[in-house]
């Protein structure tokens, strides 16, 4: 079956250029709203995924689900100490961390509002377990001493962040010796400090957590059992990259489902508008879809040429959308993760993926507004289309 | 009344569009309307608070907890019309897709400080007789089919182990603002649980206290005096009036809270462009009926009002439907949401602005064509076959 | 048979042709048991008042309606049985096609339209640029190749869409009211162009037109009044 050119295509909806900027502007919108929810999504996972090392397991109290709630008696951390297939350094120290994770309410930077930012009391060996966190201005803090370190997102979003600064919490001032970057995990948004000094300064008699590395991963499920096994120790084990996917799993669903359902209802006005514009596209042209056929072209010719148009209306609307999404990269967001009830700092990203599946919704909204239009083009007689042209 | 005739008339000449364009219109003034309800639920919690009770909190955040011993140091205060406090029980029932807040709270001074509880007194009593019995919201109970007398079964996030409830009695609110989803529990129960586990030196922690005050004006003053009654203590507190706290909540969702309220104008944006689109076909369409007109001696003002009354009107019935159709919608979002929102109701104030926001659509995309067709020459327009 | 008896065989064969229109449940009947010959490089006018039926007898003839019953023979083949597809494919091959109102695609230019036949067919780019060319050059408008048809004048639009209606070498040529919106001197020169090439390239045209001096051009004037043939001088009546 011989097509109608594709110039023939094109140039219409050049011809007609103000109805298919706003019919394609519609859809950019749309599309724009659906990318920036999927970039949303990556940027939450992206944070959340890289926040873990693939070798590092992390256990908390049974069914506590977060940190926060989680409480480890010092008898158990000693026991957990004693577990064989944990790595250990070149002086024979075993890679093993314990620590305690809390809350502070801290003012913004550029706002009057308060967040609540995470904590975490950890040791040497606890950013050594961590390679992905890299101190980029000052030093590590020194044990038994009130001075922190805090992440890029801490410094970027609150206030009164510097180096050689203070910030006073629960009680006592802490001096900021440092700033690392955790290469956009979710310890952008933490703040660290000497394990000991924040079990004393928040009155704690349990640590939130302990992490340790393996000697292998394959060592994992051995220590999971041996964990289980003993009735002392009612613990949740898990690997640490499996923790913080679970943890972000809530808010990231949440997030797509909202944004989702909206571009699915948004998609409904743009589809309104692409089926608006080609009915009229139709009507405006039936001479020439009279002719064509005279001519001999098929019918399944006349429906592929208007469906191509509608197509060619989401293409534009499409790319203009992703363009606008992908301006989203440079923006820095930050909310509350319902999960932890702390900030999280995470960006929009845009992978090959999200740009795939971007274009190929709004080429399926092209398709299903130019679909029935299309369609009853071919379906009229010669004669009826000559007659009203 | 010819007018409104007329432009019904041509409203429907092509059927087909102008049904399209409302549906379109529809579409995004109820999805318009389901955005702001989403926001306006966010800060629910802020609108059904009481201007005659405060929140005193640690000062660290809100994780962190208080001796339970300040009460009494706090009752004392000048003003102070009662003490009341409530640790987050958290917990967990079957699933976490089957969320409803739990709360442990002191029976004896909760109630009095919360006049908002609809609860027979029978029920009330049944519940302080009963250590392990809770009060639970109307909203709650007909989730999950539950009545007085069934247990809950619940195991503990925070609070350790598998805890068995018993539903003692369910209460209402008048105010649909109110939460009428939480679960009361005893406060008595969980520091007994923590006695047990850590020791008495780890009890008598709160959450969260709550102070009644006579007189609201005094709001600020008080609030100051408790947290300088404790400074420089073990726990240092932050006092608040109960909104200030809501909104102190809500305020760390702020960006995502911003980003959906962005979203809901680009879905007005989208259907203006779409709208737009539609009275540029018409009046396109029409150039030689326009160009009669004013030969005719119609002045050109009377083709911008038929341009401008066409759009309106379809607005304006796109607009009234859109906002019917906005309450199913509410209400499947909320279904698929699993109930995270506690009150989901859709504002007068929201109506009033899914409105205006229809009409605004009508005019601006009437405006261009309106304007070019007024100004066309006459000639040329009769020439013209469409 | 033999070439010269094929040459005599007529292009045109219509045995019994009706067609009946239905509207509201009323059977209309347009044409009424017509039978007609037209032979090769005939060039035939339909003449009629308003509903007299010439146009859809036209239609008939060029293959974009369906006759009600009778046979329509076309080089032998009886386009009536055929289908939609094959029939599409059939006028490709052997219809060309020239409108009152020209019927260009404003969107394409001059040689983009002549060329839109063509890509009903196997040619390669080169052999179509050739043939358009070629058609361009007999209706005298190689240099206004590359203007799109607002850019024309009536007259020039008439003659690209006759071009067109060349450029397959087509069995037959159907015009219906060619010089409708040409004023005078225009609609001269348009007929004078459609009898050139009856001439020179003994192209076989079926004309409709309502113009006296249109019709006059024709080799052959065929009268229809209210669905039946009232005068036909019959083939070489000329």
């Amino acid at each position: 079956m011989r097509a109608i050119p594709l110039s023939y295509v094109m140039r219409n909806l050049w011809v007609r250029r103000v109805t298919t900027v706003l019919t394609a502007g519609g859809m950019s919108l749309v599309v724009f709203v659906f990318a920036t929810v999927l970039m949303m999504s990556e940027g939450i996972k992206e944070t959340m995924v890289a926040t873990g090392q693939p070798d590092n397991v992390i256990v908390l109290r049974k069914g506590s689900g977060t940190e926060i709630n989680s409480a480890i008696l010092r008898t158990q951390a000693s026991s957990l100490e004693a577990l064989p297939g944990i790595a250990t350094d070149s002086e024979g120290h075993r890679l093993l961390a314990r620590e305690t994770v809390v809350l502070n309410n801290l003012p913004k930077r550029d706002s009057e509002d308060t967040a609540n930012v995470t904590m975490r009391g950890t040791t040497q060996i606890g950013l050594g377990i961590r390679p992905q966190v890299k101190l980029v201005q000052g030093r590590m803090f020194r044990p038994g001493t009130s001075e922190i370190i805090v992440g890029q997102a801490v410094a970027k979003g609150f206030a009164n962040i510097s180096l050689g600064s203070t910030l006073m919490m629960a009680g006592r001032e802490w001096t900021i010796v440092g700033i690392f970057d955790a290469e956009r995990s979710g310890f952008d948004s933490e703040i660290w400090a000497d394990s000991d000094t924040v079990t004393q300064a928040f009155r704690r008699s349990v640590y939130s957590d302990i992490i340790f590395k393996l000697n292998t991963i394959e060592a994992f499920p051995a220590v999971a059992k041996a964990i289980a096994d003993d009735p002392q120790l009612q613990l949740d084990v898990k690997l640490e990259r499996r923790f913080y996917a679970d943890q972000s799993e809530g808010m990231t669903r949440f997030i797509t489902l909202l944004g989702l359902s909206l571009s699915v209802i948004f998609s409904i006005g743009a589809i309104v508008g692409a089926m608006i514009t080609m009915f009229a596209a139709v009507a405006s042209r039936i001479g020439e879809i009279g002719t064509l056929r005279a001519l001999g072209f098929r019918k399944e010719a006349v429906l592929l040429a208007f469906l191509g148009e509608a197509l060619g209306l989401a293409l534009v609307g499409g790319l203009v959308g992703l363009a606008g999404a992908s301006a989203m990269q440079s923006v820095n967001i930050s909310t509350l993760n319902m999960a932890t009830f702390s900030e999280l700092a995470f960006r929009f990203k845009l992978t090959w993926v999200v740009s795939i599946e971007t274009m190929a919704f709004a080429l399926l909204m092209g398709f299903l507004g130019g679909f029935v239009p299309a369609w009853r083009a071919g379906q009229l007689s010669i004669i009826e289309c000559l007659r009203q042209a | 009344m010819f007018l409104f005739k007329l432009l019904l008339k041509n409203a429907f000449r092509h059927k087909l569009r102008t049904l399209l364009t409302m549906v379109g219109l529809i579409v995004a003034i109820s999805a318009f309307g389901l955005l702001r309800t989403i926001v306006d639920a966010w800060y629910a919690g802020v609108e059904g608070t009481s201007s005659t009770r405060l929140i005193t909190r640690s000062a660290i955040s809100l994780g962190y907890p208080l001796p339970v011993y300040y009460a009494d140091r706090i009752k004392k205060i000048d003003g102070v019309t009662g003490v009341t406090w409530l640790n987050w029980f958290g917990g967990v029932y079957i699933d976490n897709r089957n969320f409803f807040a739990r709360m442990a709270v002191d029976a004896n001074s909760y109630f009095p400080l919360f006049p908002e509880f609809q609860i027979s007194k029978e029920e009330q009593a049944a519940f302080m007789a009963d250590r392990q019995g809770v009060i639970l919201g109307r909203k709650t109970a007909q989730r999950f089919g539950w009545k007085v007398g069934d247990t809950i079964p619940l195991s503990g996030t925070i609070y350790p182990g598998n805890w068995t409830f018993n539903i003692r009695g369910i209460y209402t609110v008048k105010d649909a603002r109110f939460d009428e989803t939480l679960m009361l529990l005893h406060w008595s129960l969980i520091d007994e649980s923590v006695k047990k586990r850590l020791g008495s030196l780890a009890a008598n922690q709160v959450g969260l206290f709550m102070v009644g005050i006579k007189d609201p004006s005094k709001a600020s003053v008080i609030s100051q005096e408790i947290d300088t009654l404790f400074r420089n203590s073990v726990a240092e507190t932050r006092t608040e009036t109960e909104k200030a706290f809501q909104l102190g909540v809500v305020s760390m969702s702020k960006a995502i809270l911003m980003a959906i309220r962005a979203v809901s104008f680009v879905v007005i944006l989208i259907i203006m462009a779409v709208m737009a689109n539609t009275m540029t076909m018409t009046a396109r369409e029409r150039l030689a009926e326009y160009a009669t007109l004013k030969a005719l001696g119609f002045s050109p003002g009377f083709v911008v009002k038929l341009l401008f009354g066409e759009s309106m009107l379809i607005a304006l019935i796109g607009g009234v439907v859109g906002i019917g159709m906005t309450f199913p919608l509410a209400k499947g979002f909320l279904l698929q949401t699993n109930n995270v929102f506690k009150v989901f109701e859709i504002s007068q104030e929201t109506m009033a602005f899914q409105a205006v926001a229809a009409l605004i659509v009508g005019l601006i995309a009437a405006m261009w064509p309106a304007w070019k067709m007024s100004r066309i020459d006459i000639v040329q327009g009769l020439r013209h076959v469409a | 048979m033999t070439d010269q008896a094929a040459a005599r065989e007529p292009v045109i064969r219509i045995e019994h042709l009706s067609k009946t229109y239905t509207r509201g449940g009323q059977p209309i009947p347009v044409l009424m048991d017509i039978n007609l010959n037209v032979d090769r490089a005939e060039f035939v006018s339909l003449m009629g008042p308003s509903g007299s039926g010439k146009s859809t007898l036209l239609n008939l003839i060029a293959g974009i309606d369906h006759p009600t019953s009778g046979r329509i023979l076309i080089n032998g083949v009886d386009i009536a049985t055929l289908g939609e597809s094959s029939l599409a494919d059939w006028r490709a091959a052997n219809v060309g096609f020239i409108f009152q109102f020209y019927n260009l695609m404003p969107v394409l230019t001059a040689y983009e339209n002549v060329e839109l036949p063509l890509l009903l067919t196997n040619l390669s780019r080169k052999q179509r640029k050739a043939h358009v060319e070629a058609c361009l050059a007999m209706v005298g408008l190689t240099e206004r190749m590359d203007h799109y048809p607002n850019e024309l004048s009536g007259g020039q639009q008439q003659r690209v869409a006759i071009a067109r209606a060349l450029v397959t070498d087509p069995t037959l040529i159907v015009a219906d009211e060619p010089t409708g919106d040409l004023d005078r001197a225009t609609g001269e020169e348009v007929l004078k162009l459609m009898d050139e090439l009856h001439r020179d390239l003994g192209k076989t045209i079926v004309m409709v037109t309502h113009d006296p001096k249109a019709a006059s051009r024709a080799s052959r004037m065929i009268h229809l009044e209210k669905g039946v043939l009232v005068d036909d001088p019959g083939p070489g009546a000329h």
